[in-house]
């Protein structure tokens, strides 16, 4: 690394553009914040959420452990579990598609981004999508979109109402236009369940941009933030490069978000589920 | 409208034209000063010249296509606007913050039916690029395609939509006035239309930018205009770390009207003139208006459910996956 490089990258994580966390935590006792920088034990980490009880930086939750801190005890039954992505455009970049999926797979011990299933929260039931970044940065291609639109046709013929988690980079671009069509597809039936009077609560988390915002995850009736997310369209680095200046302070953070009246609520983990449930009974009076 | 320059308008890849053009001027000339009358190879030549542009052109490579696509004077929006439709009249404003001039959208009649149109707007030089943000709209504009959508709704007439974009514009303000949640309305209400729509993409169809208004009934597509998940360039960038090796992305991404009407993702492509639409204006308006028409007229007789179902599966059924 060049001396030049060095600084760049110095002012780079100041600014918290380069908050480079490992999804998998070491078996270490100790971990640093990739926000403070402060040594954190493992164990405390982990029974405060994963958000550092030092400064509050919330890290990134696999599916598994968004349900386990969520969803109530033994309630979560997945569906649709055995969807695969396939390579159909036959695509390679730096390697095939094919490795990518089989990689990806591999590393977070999922078929694709999103875990999709029904379980309880607070005794209500409800139709869950929960995406997990480590798969494939959360990108959302044929998989990802078919298995929400049947969760939400679930949720219709259920009479449920649907929660969704998101954590994406956006549309997979290895499947070409076919992730494009995933916005479209996810939408419309976002459409259905609002014609069936069905509610829509959209948790959107660390990061969600792209094809995942323009779409369901900015389309809930109720969208809720996790502090500090980063939530938007465009990416930071593209539109810097397109307007050739520098980006406001706490730009596309949850926080920015509330200001501008795209989020209806920035939650703290530890209060997610209390939020979730009164919403849920609000909807559903019944006890 | 103006005659173009043939010369002035050859993409680099259709250089071996220049030099024919070149050749076909100075005959012409000559021509005309003296008394031998040379008709007959002014005609050869121009034979010759068709003949070579059909080479060129049937084996365009993706990226070359993209090129044709962007073309500077590739008629936009508005020319087809002027070519295909009827007293047309321009309404502005998404009635909540401004009106976006990368986006436009009117009433018109289409061979005398009423019907909505909404379009992105680029512009044909560098001044009115900039005055069109290069056909990037911002959230108003989506805002204001949807209102005019409601209007085309509440009024029972069908929808046009023409898409010619790069993207949605990645701003600071645009980002702020939420992009993203202007995009993702469109797509949940476009579902949800009780009236034909037909979407054709006639330029770039750049990402969400051109998906917030392209979920037509039917889909169609210009021969030379491209559809993709992102740009070539900015898929080379990210995937293979290298802006420069578009042509690789460009393929991959299957991008063409040919392979997005192999993957079902459109309907069908509308015929471009010979060298493209820029060529000849009359020609692409007159090809783009029969097309809009033929595939309008089956869905005029679809009941309000009928349309929204044949559009909701339409869209239900896009995705390849493998499942067991």
């Amino acid at each position: 690394m060049s001396i030049h490089e060095w600084f760049k990258k110095k002012k780079l994580e100041k600014e918290g553009a380069y908050v480079r966390e490992r999804l998998d935590i070491p078996g270490n006792l100790w971990v640093k914040c990739y926000k403070c920088s402060q040594a954190i034990y493992t164990k405390e980490l982990e029974e405060n959420l994963k958000v550092c009880p030092k400064c509050g930086y919330h890290f990134k939750l696999t599916h598994f452990e968004r349900i386990n801190q969520l969803v109530d005890q033994n309630t979560f039954k997945e569906i649709n579990a055995n969807i695969k992505s396939v390579n159909f455009l036959n695509f390679t970049d730096s390697k095939s598609y094919t490795k990518r999926i089989e990689d990806a797979i591999a590393k977070s011990s999922l078929k694709d981004a999103i875990v999709t299933g029904t379980g309880k929260l607070g005794g209500k039931d409800a139709a869950l999508g929960v995406m997990d970044f480590s798969y494939m940065g959360g990108s959302m291609g044929s998989v990802v979109g078919e298995k929400i639109a049947r969760l939400i046709e679930l949720a219709i013929e259920k009479k449920i109402p649907v929660l969704i988690f998101s954590s994406s980079g956006g549309a997979r671009m290895q499947e070409g236009i076919m992730s494009l069509m995933q916005m479209a597809k996810t939408s419309a039936a976002l459409g259905r369940l609002r014609e069936n009077r069905l509610p829509y609560v959209s948790v959107i988390t660390d990061p969600t941009t792209g094809g995942t915002s323009a779409s369901f995850a900015m389309l809930g009736d109720i969208n809720i933030a996790e502090p500090g997310a980063l939530i938007g369209f465009a990416g930071p680095r593209v539109i810097e490069q397109t307007i050739r200046q520098k980006l406001p302070p706490g730009f596309q953070r949850a926080e920015y978000l509330l200001e501008h009246g795209m989020v209806d609520v920035v939650c703290e983990r530890k209060a997610l589920k209390d939020t979730l449930v009164k919403i849920l009974r609000w909807f559903d009076e019944k006890e | 409208m103006k005659k173009n320059d043939p010369v002035k308008n050859l993409l680099p890849f259709e250089k071996p034209l220049v030099e024919l053009y070149e050749k076909w001027e100075e005959l012409k000339r000559l021509s005309g000063q003296s008394k031998i009358n040379m008709d007959e190879e002014i005609r050869l030549l121009e034979k010759r010249i068709e003949a070579t542009r059909r080479d060129i052109f049937t084996q365009l490579s993706p990226l070359q296509i993209v090129q044709i696509a962007r073309h500077m004077q590739r008629p936009t929006t508005l020319d087809y606007i002027e070519q295909v439709f009827d007293n047309f009249v321009e309404l502005h404003g998404d009635r909540n913050f401004a009106d976006d001039p990368a986006m436009v959208a009117g009433i018109a009649k289409l061979d005398g039916r009423s019907v909505v149109v909404i379009g992105h707007q680029k512009g044909k030089t560098t001044k009115e690029n900039i005055a069109r943000n290069f056909g990037m709209a911002n959230p108003e504009g989506y805002r204001k395609a949807l209102r005019i959508m409601r209007i085309a709704e509440r009024n029972e007439k069908p929808i046009i939509a023409l898409i010619d974009t790069p993207g949605a514009y990645p701003g600071i303000g645009a980002e702020e006035r939420g992009q993203a949640e202007a995009i993702a309305k469109n797509l949940r209400e476009m579902a949800e239309l009780t009236v034909p729509f037909i979407s054709v993409i006639t330029g770039e169809g750049g990402s969400g930018g051109a998906l917030g208004i392209g979920m037509g009934n039917r889909v169609l597509m210009l021969e030379y205009a491209i559809y993709s998940v992102i740009s070539p360039e900015g898929c080379a960038s990210i995937l293979f770390r290298n802006a420069a090796r578009a042509n690789e992305a460009a393929v991959a991404m299957k991008i063409t009207a040919k392979d997005l009407l192999e993957l079902g993702v459109i309907d069908e492509i509308i015929k471009e003139p010979a060298g493209g639409a820029h060529n000849n204006f009359a020609a692409s308006a007159a090809n783009l208006k029969s097309a809009i028409m033929n595939n309008l007229e089956p869905l005029l007789s679809l009941s309000h459910r009928e349309l929204i179902a044949h559009r909701y599966n339409k869209f239900r059924n896009m995705g390849i996956f493998e499942e067991g």
